[in-house]
Protein backbone atom coordinates (compact mmCIF):
# COMPACT_ATOMS: atom_id res chain seq x y z
CA UNK A 1 0.00 0.00 0.00
CA UNK A 2 2.99 2.14 0.35
CA UNK A 3 2.81 3.44 -3.63
CA UNK A 4 -0.39 4.71 -3.17
CA UNK A 5 1.01 6.97 -0.55
CA UNK A 6 3.46 8.42 -2.59
CA UNK A 7 0.41 9.40 -5.22
CA UNK A 8 0.18 12.96 -5.78
CA UNK A 9 -3.68 13.98 -5.02
CA UNK A 10 -4.01 14.50 -8.73
CA UNK A 11 -2.96 11.06 -9.40
CA UNK A 12 -4.73 9.38 -6.94
CA UNK A 13 -8.17 11.27 -8.22
CA UNK A 14 -7.00 9.74 -11.84
CA UNK A 15 -6.33 6.45 -10.11
CA UNK A 16 -9.57 6.52 -8.81
CA UNK A 17 -11.37 7.83 -11.57
CA UNK A 18 -10.13 4.89 -13.67
CA UNK A 19 -10.81 2.31 -11.03
CA UNK A 20 -7.62 0.99 -10.33
CA UNK A 21 -7.86 2.41 -7.08
CA UNK A 22 -10.43 2.03 -4.34
CA UNK A 23 -11.43 5.20 -2.26
CA UNK A 24 -11.86 2.80 0.71
CA UNK A 25 -8.65 1.43 0.21
CA UNK A 26 -6.89 5.03 -0.18
CA UNK A 27 -8.89 5.86 3.45
CA UNK A 28 -7.47 3.05 5.05
CA UNK A 29 -4.05 3.35 3.75
CA UNK A 30 -3.93 7.22 4.70
CA UNK A 31 -5.47 6.31 8.25
CA UNK A 32 -3.05 3.57 9.08
CA UNK A 33 -0.44 5.66 8.36
CA UNK A 34 -1.56 8.89 10.58
CA UNK A 35 -2.67 6.77 13.22
CA UNK A 36 1.21 5.99 13.71
CA UNK A 37 2.56 9.19 13.32
CA UNK A 38 4.94 10.40 15.90
CA UNK A 39 5.11 14.47 15.18
CA UNK A 40 2.23 15.85 17.01
CA UNK A 41 0.80 16.74 14.55
CA UNK A 42 -2.75 15.78 14.88
CA UNK A 43 -5.23 16.42 16.95
CA UNK A 44 -8.06 14.07 15.91
CA UNK A 45 -8.40 11.54 13.51
CA UNK A 46 -11.60 10.01 12.05
CA UNK A 47 -12.56 6.08 12.91
CA UNK A 48 -14.42 5.33 9.84
CA UNK A 49 -14.86 5.80 6.16
CA UNK A 50 -17.37 8.11 4.59
CA UNK A 51 -19.14 7.01 1.59
CA UNK A 52 -17.56 8.60 -1.72
CA UNK A 53 -19.10 8.36 -4.51
CA UNK A 54 -16.59 7.37 -7.06
CA UNK A 55 -17.44 10.34 -9.42
CA UNK A 56 -16.92 12.78 -7.06
CA UNK A 57 -14.83 15.84 -8.21
CA UNK A 58 -11.98 15.27 -5.94
CA UNK A 59 -12.27 11.13 -6.09
CA UNK A 60 -12.47 10.39 -2.16
CA UNK A 61 -8.61 11.95 -1.08
CA UNK A 62 -8.41 12.35 2.28
CA UNK A 63 -8.04 16.12 3.75
CA UNK A 64 -6.25 17.10 7.06
CA UNK A 65 -8.42 20.25 8.81
CA UNK A 66 -6.89 22.75 11.07
CA UNK A 67 -8.31 22.71 14.29
CA UNK A 68 -9.96 25.99 14.27
CA UNK A 69 -11.90 25.12 11.50
CA UNK A 70 -15.77 24.55 13.24
CA UNK A 71 -16.58 21.02 12.23
CA UNK A 72 -19.55 19.39 13.29
CA UNK A 73 -18.78 17.23 16.38
CA UNK A 74 -15.36 16.67 16.18
CA UNK A 75 -13.18 18.98 18.49
CA UNK A 76 -12.48 22.37 17.31
CA UNK A 77 -10.61 23.78 20.25
CA UNK A 78 -8.16 26.37 17.70
CA UNK A 79 -5.10 25.11 20.06
CA UNK A 80 -6.54 26.45 22.71
CA UNK A 81 -7.81 25.44 26.46
CA UNK A 82 -10.47 27.54 27.11
CA UNK A 83 -12.52 25.26 23.61
CA UNK A 84 -10.58 22.04 25.28
CA UNK A 85 -12.98 19.49 23.85
CA UNK A 86 -15.47 22.12 22.30
CA UNK A 87 -17.69 20.32 18.82
CA UNK A 88 -19.24 22.76 17.03
CA UNK A 89 -22.96 21.84 16.05
CA UNK A 90 -22.72 23.30 12.54
CA UNK A 91 -19.20 22.93 9.73
CA UNK A 92 -17.31 26.13 8.48
CA UNK A 93 -18.39 26.15 4.60
CA UNK A 94 -14.99 25.37 3.58
CA UNK A 95 -14.66 21.86 4.99
CA UNK A 96 -18.63 21.53 3.74
CA UNK A 97 -17.26 22.25 -0.09
CA UNK A 98 -14.88 20.03 0.23
CA UNK A 99 -17.04 17.13 1.64
CA UNK A 100 -19.51 17.90 -0.94
CA UNK A 101 -16.29 17.70 -3.41
CA UNK A 102 -15.22 14.62 -2.38
CA UNK A 103 -12.44 14.87 -0.16
CA UNK A 104 -13.52 13.45 3.52
CA UNK A 105 -11.51 15.21 6.54
CA UNK A 106 -9.45 12.22 7.56
CA UNK A 107 -8.12 14.13 10.64
CA UNK A 108 -7.58 17.51 12.37
CA UNK A 109 -4.64 19.00 12.96
CA UNK A 110 -2.83 21.00 15.68
CA UNK A 111 -1.75 25.00 15.44
CA UNK A 112 -0.89 27.52 17.48
CA UNK A 113 -3.99 29.24 19.99
CA UNK A 114 -6.27 31.39 17.84
CA UNK A 115 -3.43 30.80 15.05
CA UNK A 116 -1.30 33.20 17.17
CA UNK A 117 2.87 32.10 16.62
CA UNK A 118 5.08 31.11 14.17
CA UNK A 119 6.27 27.86 15.45
CA UNK A 120 3.51 25.96 16.97
CA UNK A 121 4.79 25.98 20.31
CA UNK A 122 1.84 28.44 21.50
CA UNK A 123 -0.23 24.95 21.09
CA UNK A 124 -2.10 24.48 24.17
CA UNK A 125 -1.77 20.78 23.12
CA UNK A 126 1.80 20.47 22.52
CA UNK A 127 4.22 21.74 20.00
CA UNK A 128 4.68 19.80 16.20
CA UNK A 129 7.98 18.28 15.32
CA UNK A 130 9.13 19.25 11.89
CA UNK A 131 9.27 16.03 9.74
CA UNK A 132 12.57 17.22 8.17
CA UNK A 133 14.25 17.66 11.98
CA UNK A 134 12.27 16.81 14.77
CA UNK A 135 14.32 19.12 17.05
CA UNK A 136 12.67 22.50 14.60
CA UNK A 137 9.35 23.64 14.45
CA UNK A 138 7.24 23.13 11.53
CA UNK A 139 6.41 26.59 11.26
CA UNK A 140 3.29 28.37 12.31
CA UNK A 141 0.39 29.12 13.31
CA UNK A 142 -0.80 26.36 10.61
CA UNK A 143 2.01 23.91 11.64
CA UNK A 144 0.08 20.84 12.11
CA UNK A 145 -1.10 20.94 8.24
CA UNK A 146 2.30 21.47 7.10
CA UNK A 147 3.98 18.85 8.88
CA UNK A 148 1.01 16.59 7.95
CA UNK A 149 1.51 16.69 4.56
CA UNK A 150 5.15 17.37 4.12
CA UNK A 151 5.38 13.93 6.33
CA UNK A 152 2.87 12.07 3.88
CA UNK A 153 0.10 11.41 6.87
CA UNK A 154 -2.72 13.44 4.14
CA UNK A 155 -2.23 14.24 0.87
CA UNK A 156 -3.15 17.63 1.21
CA UNK A 157 -4.87 19.47 4.18
CA UNK A 158 -5.89 22.86 4.89
CA UNK A 159 -4.61 25.58 6.96
CA UNK A 160 -5.50 29.46 7.28
CA UNK A 161 -3.48 32.45 6.87
CA UNK A 162 -3.44 36.01 8.70
CA UNK A 163 0.16 37.22 8.33
CA UNK A 164 2.05 34.45 6.90
CA UNK A 165 0.74 31.40 8.43
CA UNK A 166 0.13 29.14 5.68
CA UNK A 167 3.23 30.19 3.48
CA UNK A 168 5.82 30.18 6.27
CA UNK A 169 5.37 26.70 7.47
CA UNK A 170 4.94 25.50 3.80
CA UNK A 171 8.40 27.04 3.10
CA UNK A 172 9.23 25.61 6.69
CA UNK A 173 8.18 22.21 5.79
CA UNK A 174 8.73 21.62 2.02
CA UNK A 175 5.53 21.62 0.79
CA UNK A 176 3.51 24.31 -1.29
CA UNK A 177 1.15 26.54 0.53
CA UNK A 178 -1.40 29.25 -0.82
CA UNK A 179 -3.04 31.96 0.73
CA UNK A 180 -5.84 32.99 -1.78
CA UNK A 181 -7.04 36.89 -2.76
CA UNK A 182 -8.80 38.15 0.36
CA UNK A 183 -12.41 36.73 0.11
CA UNK A 184 -12.30 33.68 -1.94
CA UNK A 185 -12.66 31.52 0.33
CA UNK A 186 -15.37 31.98 2.81
CA UNK A 187 -14.93 32.34 6.44
CA UNK A 188 -17.84 31.25 8.17
CA UNK A 189 -17.28 28.35 10.63
CA UNK A 190 -13.03 29.75 11.21
CA UNK A 191 -12.31 30.44 14.80
CA UNK A 192 -11.65 34.33 13.70
CA UNK A 193 -8.38 35.60 14.65
CA UNK A 194 -8.27 38.97 12.96
CA UNK A 195 -11.06 38.82 10.58
CA UNK A 196 -9.81 41.77 8.12
CA UNK A 197 -6.88 39.36 7.63
CA UNK A 198 -7.88 35.92 8.10
CA UNK A 199 -8.03 33.70 5.02
CA UNK A 200 -7.76 30.00 4.18
CA UNK A 201 -5.78 28.03 1.48
CA UNK A 202 -4.59 24.93 0.70
CA UNK A 203 -0.88 22.98 1.96
CA UNK A 204 -0.40 20.16 -0.82
CA UNK A 205 3.04 18.22 -2.56
CA UNK A 206 1.99 19.84 -6.18
CA UNK A 207 1.04 23.08 -7.19
CA UNK A 208 -1.79 21.22 -9.49
CA UNK A 209 -2.81 19.95 -6.21
CA UNK A 210 -3.28 23.67 -4.93
CA UNK A 211 -5.04 24.52 -7.85
CA UNK A 212 -7.54 21.50 -7.61
CA UNK A 213 -8.09 22.06 -3.71
CA UNK A 214 -8.40 26.08 -3.88
CA UNK A 215 -10.99 25.43 -6.89
CA UNK A 216 -13.33 22.94 -4.63
CA UNK A 217 -12.49 25.37 -0.84
CA UNK A 218 -13.52 28.77 -2.81
CA UNK A 219 -17.38 29.90 -2.85
CA UNK A 220 -19.29 33.24 -2.12
CA UNK A 221 -21.20 32.15 1.13
CA UNK A 222 -24.51 34.00 2.50
CA UNK A 223 -22.94 33.22 5.60
CA UNK A 224 -19.88 35.50 5.14
CA UNK A 225 -20.72 38.80 3.66
CA UNK A 226 -17.20 39.82 2.78
CA UNK A 227 -16.80 36.59 0.74
CA UNK A 228 -16.54 37.08 -2.46
CA UNK A 229 -15.57 33.54 -4.59
CA UNK A 230 -12.95 33.42 -7.33
CA UNK A 231 -13.35 35.64 -10.63
CA UNK A 232 -12.69 32.33 -12.46
CA UNK A 233 -12.72 28.86 -12.18
CA UNK A 234 -9.57 27.97 -11.21
CA UNK A 235 -7.78 26.03 -13.75
CA UNK A 236 -5.04 23.16 -13.83
CA UNK A 237 -1.81 24.70 -14.44
CA UNK A 238 0.02 23.90 -17.63
CA UNK A 239 2.92 26.32 -18.05
CA UNK A 240 6.14 24.79 -18.73
CA UNK A 241 7.87 28.26 -19.32
CA UNK A 242 7.84 32.06 -18.18
CA UNK A 243 8.35 33.66 -21.39
CA UNK A 244 7.08 37.21 -21.41
CA UNK A 245 6.41 37.26 -17.57
CA UNK A 246 8.37 40.24 -15.92
CA UNK A 247 9.16 39.63 -11.66
CA UNK A 248 9.76 42.18 -9.72
CA UNK A 249 11.94 41.82 -6.91
CA UNK A 250 11.40 44.08 -3.71
CA UNK A 251 14.88 45.28 -2.32
CA UNK A 252 13.17 45.61 0.97
CA UNK A 253 12.42 41.99 1.45
CA UNK A 254 15.08 40.27 -0.34
CA UNK A 255 18.05 41.82 1.32
CA UNK A 256 18.70 42.82 5.29
CA UNK A 257 17.83 40.08 8.15
CA UNK A 258 17.54 37.42 5.64
CA UNK A 259 19.74 34.19 5.89
CA UNK A 260 22.28 33.53 3.63
CA UNK A 261 21.70 29.97 2.44
CA UNK A 262 17.79 31.10 2.29
CA UNK A 263 18.95 34.31 0.00
CA UNK A 264 21.36 31.76 -2.02
CA UNK A 265 18.53 29.79 -2.82
CA UNK A 266 16.21 32.41 -3.78
CA UNK A 267 18.88 34.04 -5.98
CA UNK A 268 19.59 30.82 -8.06
CA UNK A 269 16.04 30.81 -8.71
CA UNK A 270 15.57 34.04 -10.23
CA UNK A 271 17.90 32.90 -12.72
CA UNK A 272 16.17 29.59 -13.68
CA UNK A 273 13.36 31.95 -13.64
CA UNK A 274 15.31 33.85 -16.33
CA UNK A 275 16.30 30.76 -17.89
CA UNK A 276 12.19 29.68 -18.15
CA UNK A 277 11.85 33.11 -20.20
CA UNK A 278 10.46 35.73 -17.67
CA UNK A 279 12.48 38.94 -17.03
CA UNK A 280 13.96 39.94 -13.33
CA UNK A 281 14.13 43.31 -11.73
CA UNK A 282 14.48 45.05 -8.67
CA UNK A 283 11.45 46.54 -7.71
CA UNK A 284 10.53 49.18 -4.91
CA UNK A 285 7.74 48.64 -2.04
CA UNK A 286 8.47 51.29 0.11
CA UNK A 287 6.58 50.58 2.88
CA UNK A 288 6.55 47.09 3.29
CA UNK A 289 9.54 47.46 5.97
CA UNK A 290 6.59 48.68 8.21
CA UNK A 291 4.22 46.40 7.13
CA UNK A 292 5.31 44.19 10.71
CA UNK A 293 4.55 46.80 12.94
CA UNK A 294 1.34 47.96 11.18
CA UNK A 295 0.05 44.08 11.15
CA UNK A 296 1.02 43.71 15.10
CA UNK A 297 -1.26 46.39 15.35
CA UNK A 298 -4.15 45.77 13.45
CA UNK A 299 -4.22 41.97 13.98
CA UNK A 300 -3.98 42.47 18.05
CA UNK A 301 -7.14 44.87 17.77
CA UNK A 302 -9.28 42.78 15.92
CA UNK A 303 -7.89 39.71 18.23
CA UNK A 304 -9.04 41.57 21.18
CA UNK A 305 -12.35 42.16 19.37
CA UNK A 306 -13.00 38.71 18.52
CA UNK A 307 -11.45 37.03 21.69
CA UNK A 308 -14.18 38.92 23.66
CA UNK A 309 -16.50 36.04 22.80
CA UNK A 310 -14.58 33.28 25.28
CA UNK A 311 -16.30 34.52 28.42
CA UNK A 312 -17.31 31.30 29.76
CA UNK A 313 -21.00 31.34 29.41
CA UNK A 314 -22.11 29.66 25.59
CA UNK A 315 -19.40 27.72 24.91
CA UNK A 316 -16.01 26.28 26.25
CA UNK A 317 -14.54 26.11 29.57
CA UNK A 318 -15.81 28.16 32.62
CA UNK A 319 -14.15 28.90 36.32
CA UNK A 320 -16.87 29.24 38.30
CA UNK A 321 -17.18 32.62 40.31
CA UNK A 322 -19.58 34.24 43.18
CA UNK A 323 -20.26 36.80 40.72
CA UNK A 324 -20.02 37.84 36.49
CA UNK A 325 -17.57 39.44 36.31
CA UNK A 326 -15.08 37.44 38.24
CA UNK A 327 -16.03 34.41 36.44
CA UNK A 328 -15.35 36.46 32.78
CA UNK A 329 -11.88 37.13 34.32
CA UNK A 330 -11.26 33.96 36.01
CA UNK A 331 -12.36 31.89 32.77
CA UNK A 332 -10.26 34.02 30.30
CA UNK A 333 -7.23 34.09 33.05
CA UNK A 334 -7.30 30.31 33.06
CA UNK A 335 -8.10 29.92 29.23
CA UNK A 336 -5.67 31.22 27.43
CA UNK A 337 -2.12 30.97 26.50
CA UNK A 338 0.96 33.78 27.18
CA UNK A 339 0.89 34.71 23.47
CA UNK A 340 -2.71 34.91 23.35
CA UNK A 341 -3.07 37.22 26.26
CA UNK A 342 -0.19 39.02 25.47
CA UNK A 343 -1.71 40.28 21.88
CA UNK A 344 -5.16 40.91 23.43
CA UNK A 345 -3.59 42.95 25.90
CA UNK A 346 -1.29 44.39 22.73
CA UNK A 347 -4.79 44.90 20.85
CA UNK A 348 -6.58 46.54 23.35
CA UNK A 349 -4.11 48.80 24.64
CA UNK A 350 -3.78 50.46 20.81
CA UNK A 351 -7.88 50.74 20.63
CA UNK A 352 -7.82 52.05 23.94
CA UNK A 353 -8.77 55.83 24.42
CA UNK A 354 -6.06 58.16 24.32
CA UNK A 355 -4.02 55.69 21.62
CA UNK A 356 -6.45 54.72 18.96
CA UNK A 357 -5.07 57.58 16.59
CA UNK A 358 -1.50 56.70 17.19
CA UNK A 359 -1.83 53.14 17.06
CA UNK A 360 -4.81 51.78 14.81
CA UNK A 361 -5.88 54.80 13.11
CA UNK A 362 -1.87 55.22 11.97
CA UNK A 363 -1.85 51.79 11.00
CA UNK A 364 -4.78 51.87 8.53
CA UNK A 365 -2.85 54.33 7.08
CA UNK A 366 0.44 52.52 6.30
CA UNK A 367 -2.30 49.22 4.74
CA UNK A 368 -3.11 51.89 2.59
CA UNK A 369 0.35 52.64 1.48
CA UNK A 370 1.16 49.03 1.31
CA UNK A 371 -1.35 48.23 -1.04
CA UNK A 372 -0.35 51.18 -3.22
CA UNK A 373 2.94 49.93 -3.30
CA UNK A 374 1.89 46.77 -4.47
CA UNK A 375 -0.50 48.62 -6.97
CA UNK A 376 1.85 50.53 -8.63
CA UNK A 377 4.42 47.58 -8.71
CA UNK A 378 1.90 45.69 -10.65
CA UNK A 379 2.05 48.76 -13.54
CA UNK A 380 5.23 47.44 -14.21
CA UNK A 381 5.71 43.84 -12.90
CA UNK A 382 3.29 40.52 -13.11
CA UNK A 383 4.89 39.42 -9.84
CA UNK A 384 6.35 40.41 -6.94
CA UNK A 385 8.69 37.53 -5.55
CA UNK A 386 10.56 36.72 -2.58
CA UNK A 387 11.94 34.38 -0.47
CA UNK A 388 9.03 33.36 1.67
CA UNK A 389 10.58 32.87 5.64
CA UNK A 390 13.51 34.54 6.43
CA UNK A 391 14.87 31.67 7.47
CA UNK A 392 14.74 27.39 7.87
CA UNK A 393 13.20 25.62 10.47
CA UNK A 394 14.38 27.03 14.00
CA UNK A 395 15.12 24.75 16.64
CA UNK A 396 12.19 24.30 19.25
CA UNK A 397 12.42 26.96 22.16
CA UNK A 398 15.31 29.13 19.83
CA UNK A 399 12.48 32.25 20.09
CA UNK A 400 9.90 31.91 22.27
CA UNK A 401 11.14 33.93 25.37
CA UNK A 402 11.79 36.58 22.42
CA UNK A 403 7.99 37.92 21.29
CA UNK A 404 9.79 40.05 18.55
CA UNK A 405 12.08 37.85 17.28
CA UNK A 406 9.55 35.27 16.53
CA UNK A 407 7.37 38.12 15.25
CA UNK A 408 9.98 38.85 12.43
CA UNK A 409 8.98 35.13 10.99
CA UNK A 410 6.39 37.01 8.84
CA UNK A 411 8.39 40.12 7.72
CA UNK A 412 7.90 38.92 3.99
CA UNK A 413 4.28 37.49 3.68
CA UNK A 414 2.72 40.38 6.07
CA UNK A 415 2.68 42.79 3.22
CA UNK A 416 -0.01 40.79 1.03
CA UNK A 417 -1.67 40.03 3.92
CA UNK A 418 -2.02 43.92 4.71
CA UNK A 419 -3.22 44.29 0.83
CA UNK A 420 -5.35 41.01 0.75
CA UNK A 421 -3.44 39.56 -2.33
CA UNK A 422 -2.96 36.31 -3.32
CA UNK A 423 0.33 34.36 -2.94
CA UNK A 424 2.18 31.29 -2.75
CA UNK A 425 5.38 29.73 -1.23
CA UNK A 426 7.01 26.61 -3.43
CA UNK A 427 9.39 24.66 -2.04
CA UNK A 428 12.70 26.39 -3.05
CA UNK A 429 15.73 23.78 -2.16
CA UNK A 430 17.36 22.65 0.81
CA UNK A 431 19.47 25.05 3.07
CA UNK A 432 22.00 22.96 5.70
CA UNK A 433 19.43 20.07 4.98
CA UNK A 434 16.29 21.92 5.40
CA UNK A 435 13.85 23.64 3.19
CA UNK A 436 13.14 26.54 2.15
CA UNK A 437 10.57 28.92 0.21
CA UNK A 438 10.12 31.01 -3.11
CA UNK A 439 6.95 33.58 -2.85
CA UNK A 440 5.22 34.18 -5.79
CA UNK A 441 2.43 36.97 -4.75
CA UNK A 442 0.05 38.80 -7.76
CA UNK A 443 -2.51 40.87 -7.81
CA UNK A 444 -6.05 40.46 -6.68
CA UNK A 445 -7.83 37.08 -8.28
CA UNK A 446 -4.85 36.27 -10.50
CA UNK A 447 -4.64 33.22 -8.59
CA UNK A 448 -4.45 31.18 -12.05
CA UNK A 449 -1.61 33.04 -13.53
CA UNK A 450 0.08 32.84 -9.94
CA UNK A 451 -0.51 28.76 -9.78
CA UNK A 452 0.96 28.46 -13.70
CA UNK A 453 3.87 30.31 -12.83
CA UNK A 454 4.44 28.42 -9.67
CA UNK A 455 3.95 25.11 -11.83
CA UNK A 456 6.18 26.20 -14.16
CA UNK A 457 9.17 26.38 -11.80
CA UNK A 458 8.06 23.81 -9.87
CA UNK A 459 9.26 21.56 -12.57
CA UNK A 460 12.51 23.38 -13.45
CA UNK A 461 13.27 23.11 -9.33
CA UNK A 462 12.47 19.67 -9.84
CA UNK A 463 12.13 19.59 -5.62
CA UNK A 464 12.12 16.49 -3.65
CA UNK A 465 10.40 16.07 -0.70
CA UNK A 466 10.73 12.24 -0.01
CA UNK A 467 13.30 12.40 2.65
CA UNK A 468 10.67 13.95 5.14
CA UNK A 469 8.18 11.03 4.09
CA UNK A 470 10.13 8.49 5.64
CA UNK B 1 7.72 51.38 29.75
CA UNK B 2 3.84 51.06 30.64
CA UNK B 3 3.60 51.59 34.75
CA UNK B 4 2.10 48.91 36.32
CA UNK B 5 -1.52 50.92 36.80
CA UNK B 6 -1.42 51.03 32.78
CA UNK B 7 -1.24 47.64 32.33
CA UNK B 8 -3.86 46.89 35.01
CA UNK B 9 -6.11 49.35 33.22
CA UNK B 10 -5.54 47.55 29.58
CA UNK B 11 -6.29 44.05 31.85
CA UNK B 12 -9.71 45.20 33.08
CA UNK B 13 -10.55 46.44 29.66
CA UNK B 14 -9.88 43.03 28.38
CA UNK B 15 -11.32 41.20 30.94
CA UNK B 16 -8.10 39.49 31.73
CA UNK B 17 -7.25 38.65 35.46
CA UNK B 18 -3.56 38.38 35.64
CA UNK B 19 -1.28 37.44 38.52
CA UNK B 20 1.53 39.48 39.93
CA UNK B 21 4.32 38.36 37.11
CA UNK B 22 2.38 38.46 34.02
CA UNK B 23 1.47 42.02 35.24
CA UNK B 24 5.24 42.69 35.86
CA UNK B 25 5.85 41.05 32.29
CA UNK B 26 3.70 42.85 30.06
CA UNK B 27 4.85 46.25 31.43
CA UNK B 28 8.01 45.14 29.85
CA UNK B 29 7.14 43.01 26.64
CA UNK B 30 4.38 45.22 25.73
CA UNK B 31 6.93 48.07 26.47
CA UNK B 32 9.05 46.57 23.50
CA UNK B 33 6.94 45.69 21.24
CA UNK B 34 5.23 49.25 20.91
CA UNK B 35 9.02 51.54 21.00
CA UNK B 36 9.12 49.27 17.97
CA UNK B 37 5.36 49.70 16.73
CA UNK B 38 6.46 53.33 17.14
CA UNK B 39 8.47 53.67 14.01
CA UNK B 40 5.74 54.32 11.94
CA UNK B 41 5.26 57.26 13.34
CA UNK B 42 8.11 58.73 11.25
CA UNK B 43 6.13 58.15 8.43
CA UNK B 44 3.87 61.14 6.97
CA UNK B 45 0.35 59.73 6.56
CA UNK B 46 -1.58 63.02 7.11
CA UNK B 47 -3.47 62.41 4.05
CA UNK B 48 -3.97 58.74 3.69
CA UNK B 49 -7.20 57.09 3.95
CA UNK B 50 -7.67 54.13 6.50
CA UNK B 51 -7.71 50.75 5.44
CA UNK B 52 -10.35 48.92 7.20
CA UNK B 53 -10.98 46.21 5.07
CA UNK B 54 -9.64 45.18 1.36
CA UNK B 55 -12.47 44.09 0.13
CA UNK B 56 -15.20 46.63 -1.69
CA UNK B 57 -18.10 45.79 -1.12
CA UNK B 58 -21.05 47.44 0.19
CA UNK B 59 -24.08 46.64 1.85
CA UNK B 60 -24.07 42.94 1.00
CA UNK B 61 -27.34 41.98 1.55
CA UNK B 62 -29.53 39.02 0.82
CA UNK B 63 -33.24 37.97 0.29
CA UNK B 64 -35.32 38.62 4.11
CA UNK B 65 -36.42 35.10 3.56
CA UNK B 66 -37.32 32.50 6.17
CA UNK B 67 -34.71 29.82 6.78
CA UNK B 68 -33.58 26.81 9.02
CA UNK B 69 -31.78 28.06 11.77
CA UNK B 70 -29.36 26.48 14.54
CA UNK B 71 -31.86 24.71 17.07
CA UNK B 72 -31.94 25.93 20.15
CA UNK B 73 -31.04 22.80 21.97
CA UNK B 74 -28.43 22.01 19.66
CA UNK B 75 -27.23 25.93 20.58
CA UNK B 76 -27.31 25.20 24.40
CA UNK B 77 -25.45 21.77 24.24
CA UNK B 78 -22.16 23.50 24.32
CA UNK B 79 -22.83 25.78 27.22
CA UNK B 80 -21.30 25.27 30.50
CA UNK B 81 -24.42 25.98 32.08
CA UNK B 82 -27.67 25.76 30.84
CA UNK B 83 -31.16 25.92 32.04
CA UNK B 84 -34.69 26.62 31.31
CA UNK B 85 -33.75 27.16 27.72
CA UNK B 86 -31.07 29.89 28.19
CA UNK B 87 -27.20 30.04 29.21
CA UNK B 88 -27.35 30.59 33.26
CA UNK B 89 -24.37 32.61 34.80
CA UNK B 90 -23.81 33.98 37.61
CA UNK B 91 -25.21 37.02 38.97
CA UNK B 92 -23.69 40.21 37.94
CA UNK B 93 -24.73 41.87 41.45
CA UNK B 94 -23.08 39.37 43.91
CA UNK B 95 -19.83 39.06 44.83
Amino acid sequence: MTGVLELSATEAIARVRSGDLEPGALWSAYRERAASEDLGALSWLADEAPEIAVDAPLGGVPVAVKDLFCTEGVPSQAGSRILEGYRPPYTATAVRNLQRAGAPMLCKTHQDEFAMGSSNENCAFGPVLNPWDRTRVPGGSSGGSAAAVAAGLVPWSIGTDTGGSIRQPAALCGIVGLKPTYGAISRYGMIAFASSLDQAGPFTRTVADAALLLGAMASKDDRDSTSLGLREPVRTPTATDLRGIRLGVPEELSGEGIETGVLENFQATLDRARELGATVETCRLPHAPHGLAAYYIIAPAECSSNLARFDGVRYGARVEADDLSSMYTGTRAAGFGAEVKRRIMLGTYALSSGYYDAYYGRAQKVRTKIAEDFDTAFGSFDFIVTPTAPGVAFELGAKTADPLAMYLNDYCTVPMSLAGIPAISIPNGLSDGLPTGFQIAGPAFSENSILDAAHALEAALGFDGSAARR
Amino acid sequence: MLSREQVLHVARLARLELTDEEVEGFGGELSKITDWIDKIGELELADVRPTSHVVEVENALRADEPHESLDPALALRSAPDAADGGFRVPSPGAG
